[in-house]
């Protein structure tokens, strides 16, 4: 990758395959001598854990597909089948929907590392982007995952997603109907679901290689947002951040065993027991929890935007609600621009640090607020909630790029690393001593 | 030698002008033949011949007594048939156009504006599809003892819209009225939908 390789093949056996095909140089350079920044918190653990998470829901759905029908009179009796009959069944499935809501704690978790140390800016702009584009096909696959067993908030979350589409102007009806293969969702739509969850998944594999090789070039962000600029600043990956990446999962392993054999429906929906009706929709339709924030955001837009003083309408409320959850995304594709402050980690941006925080609590916020029915006061909540998401990127970044003094920064990660040694007994002996401890620039 | 062959051109030198003629016309044959392949890969897609040959269904009406309604499934969506009652037929023409979020009767048998004559079918009875037209939830309103919504019509309970007796948007997201399927009536009591 970027470094120079260090790798020396011993064996004949490694001679013989690095003149061919030098993977296993690929797989040294990659993950055993590749220098990463010697400061890495635990909040760099989760790319590792992201990657379980992958692996864990292709093992289990490959073999779920094993077991599962997808036809509108089979699906639901199948998943039931799977539960009871197949050997281990229960296991397979409850790993396979547990483990999508394990993978997305880990990705918000990962992805709000990037936004508080700043991994989006230059030059992982493009590691930043890939990054979204797999959030993207994660959200895809599992909503598409979701609609499988066929039950009433599969069916009707379906329904309300894809009717979605119909907010589109002219061509909306059209596209609906081409979703759906029907006039409803129905069994075309079902295998095409079915068809797509399989597929999805592979492809988020193929931008995870990318994602990884963008990585590799510029290398690892870090806590303090300064790239390394000698051997000193860096550690080899192995053993260092193998050992550290691999407590982290199991960590992780121990919280996925609680939910799956302790509480496996504890994250889902009790609706989707019933098997799915057409004619009967839910008294409350919920997505699942890791879609709260989104579908907040989607019915926070309840008035036409039009122009004013005048009874043209530009954009329909029901448009609005979809154009809002989707920009939503969307933006983070353009933040590396948005946020143009050459200061990467938080720390060091005393303006923006709280701000951000503010920001994570509006996600949270939103994602409760997307779980309550849609009346009044939520949907002024959900109003000013969304409009707090935006003006995070799209006002206050852009502003504090500009406006804020950041902290005097280290000049080097080592001298970083130093300055919080210090800091540490000095803040133990100040809270015995009741003295504020010196800054540690 | 034919006409079109250039001899004035010194050895080794290529004519870029009959160049770009093939570079357009192989990358516009190609271009072509990528649409004909699309074409199929997603109209594929859209409904089977079975699917559309469900399209239409009759449905008899000669049981409804004013204030009620019943169901039925019409191209795997629900349809609402309701018979009205005079005091609903009276407060709901006595709402002024001007008042309604969607002024169109949403009606592709009879297109107008939302009131009574192109709203409601045989002087009784409004037949709706029950599809919000906000997000598809079915509303709630046609079964006895379900909420009516603030208008006495309907309710959707996934995004909160309320429509009146004739199945107009009157408070919440859904951009139009309860859509009214196409349809005919083949008797006093029987219509064909679609």
């Amino acid at each position: 990758m970027s470094h120079e390789s260090t790798y020396d093949p011993k064996t004949g056996f490694e001679k013989f395959i690095d003149r061919r095909m030098p993977i296993i140089r690929l797989g040294y350079d990659s993950f055993v001598d590749f220098p990463s920044p010697k400061n890495l918190n635990y909040w760099w653990t989760f790319g590792g854990i992201l990657a379980i998470c992958l692996m864990v829901q292709i093992v289990t759905g490959v073999i779920l597909a094993m077991h599962y029908t997808a036809h509108v009179d089979h699906a639901f009796a199948s998943v039931e089948h799977i539960m009871r009959d197949v050997n281990y069944g229960w296991l397979m499935r409850y790993a396979h929907a547990n483990g999508a809501s394990m993978f997305f704690i880990a990705v918000y978790l990962h992805m709000a590392r990037g936004l508080y140390y700043g991994s989006y800016k230059e030059p992982r702009e493009i590691l930043w982007m890939i990054g979204v584009a797999i959030f993207l096909l994660m959200m895809g696959t599992a909503f598409m995952g979701y609609v499988l067993p066929w039950g009433q908030m599969s069916y009707w979350g379906a329904t309300v997603i894809t009717s979605l589409a119909s907010a589109v102007p002219v061509l909306g009806e059209p596209i609906k109907t081409l979703l759906w293969g029907g006039f409803s969702v129905d069994n075309p739509t079902l295998n095409r679901f079915f068809a797509l969850h399989y597929l999805l998944p592979f492809l988020i594999a193929g931008l995870v290689i990318l994602h990884i090789w963008a990585l590799h070039v510029p290398g690892n962000n870090n806590p303090s947002g300064i790239e390394p600029q000698s051997k000193k600043d860096t550690l080899p990956f192995h053993p260092y951040y193998t050992v550290k990446d691999g407590f982290a999962i199991i960590v992780f392993l121990i919280l996925f065993a609680a939910f799956l054999f302790f509480m496996p429906n504890a994250l889902g929906h009790a609706d989707n027991y019933i098997p799915a009706n057409p004619l009967v929709t839910p008294a409350h339709i919920v997505p699942e929890w890791y879609f709260l924030p989104f579908y907040a955001m989607l019915r926070a837009i309840t008035f036409d935007i039009g122009i004013p003083f005048t009874e043209i309408v530009l954009i329909e409320a029901k448009l609005g609600g979809v154009i809002a959850m989707l920009s939503s995304i969307l933006i983070l594709f353009v933040l590396p621009w948005l946020d143009s402050s050459k200061v990467k980690s938080m720390r060091y941006r005393p303006v923006a640090r709280l701000w951000v925080f503010l920001f994570f609590l509006d996600v949270l916020f939103l994602g409760w607020l997307g779980a309550m029915p849609a009346e009044q006061p939520y949907v002024a909540l959900s109003q000013i909630g969304t409009a707090y998401y935006f003006a995070y990127f799209l006002v206050i970044l852009p502003i504090l790029s500009v406006t804020e003094t950041p902290k005097n920064l280290p000049r080097s990660i080592s001298e970083a690393v130093l300055a919080d040694k210090k800091k540490a007994p000095a803040a133990e002996a100040g809270a015995i001593g009741g003295a504020q401890p010196a800054p540690a620039e | 030698m034919s006409a079109t062959d250039r001899t004035d051109l010194p050895e080794g030198q290529v004519d870029e002008d009959r160049r770009d003629f093939i570079h357009l016309l192989a990358g516009g044959t190609a271009a072509a033949a990528g649409l004909g392949v699309v074409v199929p890969l997603v109209d594929q897609m859209n409904p089977a011949a079975d699917v559309r040959a469900l399209a239409t269904k009759e449905v008899n009406i000669s049981a409804l007594e004013p204030g009620q309604a019943i169901k039925a499934i019409w191209q795997g969506k629900p349809v609402f048939l309701r018979r009205l009652t005079e005091e609903e037929k009276v407060a709901e023409a006595a709402v002024p156009v001007s008042a309604l979020k969607d002024k169109q009767a949403q009606n592709p048998n009879d297109p107008g504006e939302a009131t009574v004559d192109h709203r409601v079918e045989q002087q009784d009875f409004i037949i709706v599809l029950g599809v919000c037209t906000h997000l598809g939830c079915v509303p709630l309103g046609t079964s006895e003892g379900e909420n009516k919504g603030d208008y006495g019509g309907w309710f959707c309970p996934c995004h909160g819209s309320h429509y009146d007796a004739f199945g107009r948007i009157r408070k919440g997201p859904a951009p139009t009225n309860l859509l009214i399927p196409p349809l005919e009536f083949v008797s006093e009591t029987t219509v064909r939908l679609g």
